[in-house]
């Protein structure tokens, strides 16, 4: 690991501040994932801005009817609070479904969504990576991708986003606020924080430099039946191959995002309007623009299927 | 007991390393030099170049005991306890939060001692396994866990003995799992939600089923 200089942040304007100003400088919170990374030197920041003493952990309910949930609110805090459990099942379900019990103590809501790929090759430090070295190229495209995106990908990498937390955060509309160094404040679709890879895989988020993330709003609840169902190589503890997360109305309406397919959690709403109609056809609606590799076209199948268990589940 | 020419498990282990090191010292070099050739990240600017590593003083309450200490930016929590503390009951097993041996329980949670940085924690209470209880007084996991022959070469021990403890009163706090049937209800100490509660420490050896037997004996007594 490389030598850090370190300091904790007197509130979030005065974080996205010291970020800004330090050349090389990360903010640190929960630091399951930055910390791992560096100590592969995948990540090496010169400075860290520690934001766990920001009061940024409590979950409020908004005028609109959600609730505002604290960036530095743990998983477990958010997965086991009862207006979540009761009111946004899938959050519940997608955050539970996801790393172990040590792990999401620790592990922050922003940081989740801020985690990143699990890719081997760009864990690999003597692999080629364009996320991880832009210009090496892809180690993923020729070699071993079975876990790999089949929607969304690009000639220059083909990694998927980790998070379980962020396809419920997706399906529900959630808006992620965020302070910039000079103190401003916006709010933005989580569906506009992740990016597709395209040329530059390297940049991952729609954030600014020192641009740190206050808080994730949930929208009024949706009623309905809520889904989050993960398929893994084993029954805890790993990253999905297939997620797919869905709210059911009793029309048979709804909404439904996957996990694991793609650099983002993956939301198309031609796909949603199929719902009444069967997984057949939203899944192929989902899937309509995929190319999987030899390793990973099980894919699309595994997909459709997950998607019947869910509304087999749903129509009771 | 321990004479003075007794060699220990512990400085055979730490012999062994530092051999271990010295052999793949090239190799090691080879990789960074292979690594250096090309254009260098933003990130990485001078600033990363200080010929002095960063310290800072961090302050720790470890099985009730205030520790002060000064420290590499860079120790985690896992290190400053076996490193800097000798408390060497906590395992360093995979050091990437992965296998759940460096579990300890901070603030009342339990955490992987190797993704956290020590200067995270200052002023935070730490239990480790030598906190919980002695060899004339074990804590009811660890009496459990050896009545259950819950493992067989020691190494995940603390970590799955930290975990459990920490497991028990999480179901007590009502804080639902992934295999919970109703996330709304009080989630039961069965054997299921002790074993997806306990997947993040993993027993190579394969003692699973005598640490869920020493678990789900320890959470059927009354408190």
């Amino acid at each position: 690991m490389k030598s850090f200089t370190y300091e904790k942040a007197a509130s979030p304007a005065a974080a996205a501040d010291a970020a800004a100003r330090t050349e090389g400088a990360k903010f640190i919170a929960g630091g399951t994932n930055l910390l791992d990374l560096m100590k592969l030197e995948i990540e090496a920041p010169t400075h860290l801005v520690d934001v766990n003493g920001l009061a940024l952990d409590t979950i409020e309910e908004t005028p609109a009817g959600g609730l505002r949930i604290g960036a530095l609110v743990r998983n477990t805090d958010l997965a086991a609070d009862n207006r979540v459990r009761r009111d946004y099942a899938v959050l519940s379900r997608a955050l539970l479904s996801g790393a172990s019990g040590q792990l999401r103590n620790k592990a922050t809501t922003a940081g989740n969504l801020l985690q990143r790929t699990r890719c081997p090759y760009f864990y690999d430090t003597d692999q080629p990576c364009n996320k991880r070295r832009p210009g090496s190229g892809c180690g993923a495209l020729d070699g071993y991708s079975r876990q790999h995106a089949v929607v969304g990908a690009s000639a220059a990498c083909i990694a998927t986003h980790p998070s379980d937390m962020a396809v419920a955060m997706r399906l529900l509309d959630a808006t992620v606020e965020t302070v910039r160094p000079d103190g401003e404040t916006r709010s933005l679709p989580v569906a506009d924080l992740h990016r597709l890879p395209g040329d530059t895989p390297e940049i991952e988020t729609a954030l600014a430099p020192g641009e740190l993330i206050t808080a994730v709003t949930l929208p009024a609840p949706l009623g309905g039946t809520h889904f989050y169902r993960k398929v893994r190589d084993r029954a805890s503890y790993a990253f999905a191959l297939v997620s797919v997360a869905a709210v059911v109305q009793a029309d048979g309406t709804g909404r439904v995002a996957l996990g694991g397919v793609a650099h983002k959690p993956w939301r198309i709403a031609a796909a949603e309007a199929e719902l009444p109609r069967g997984a057949k056809p939203v899944a192929d609606a989902l899937l309509a623009q995929a190319r999987p590799t030899k390793d990973n076209d099980f894919k699309l199948p595994l997909v459709q299927r997950t998607l019947a268990a869910v509304l087999a589940e749903a129509r009771g | 007991m321990q004479g003075p020419n007794d060699v220990t498990r512990r400085d055979v282990l730490a012999a062994g390393a530092a051999t271990v090191a010295g052999t793949l010292a090239p190799t090691g070099a080879q990789a960074q030099s292979g690594q250096g050739a090309p254009p260098a990240a933003p990130s990485a600017s001078g600033a990363g170049a200080s010929p002095q590593p960063a310290r800072a003083a961090v302050s720790l309450k470890v099985n009730g005991t205030v520790r002060d200490l000064d420290l590499d930016t860079r120790t985690t929590l896992l290190d400053a306890l076996r490193e800097h503390l000798h408390l060497t009951g906590t395992k360093k097993g995979c050091d990437h939060g992965q296998c759940g041996a460096c579990t300890v329980i901070v603030e009342g949670r339990r955490i992987n001692s190797c993704l956290s940085l020590a200067v995270m924690h200052d002023g935070d209470s730490v239990t480790t396994i030598e906190g919980l209880g002695t060899p004339e007084a074990l804590h009811p996991m660890q009496a459990a866990f050896v009545a259950h022959d819950g493992y067989q070469c020691g190494y995940c021990t603390p970590g799955q003995i930290c975990s459990a403890v920490a497991v028990l009163d999480e179901i007590k706090a009502g804080i639902p799992s992934h295999v919970s049937a109703d996330l709304t209800a009080a989630p039961e100490p069965s054997a299921d939600e002790v074993r997806e509660r306990m997947s993040g420490n993993i027993c190579r050896c394969g003692a699973y089923s005598n640490i869920v037997e020493a678990i789900t004996e320890i959470a059927g007594r009354p408190a």
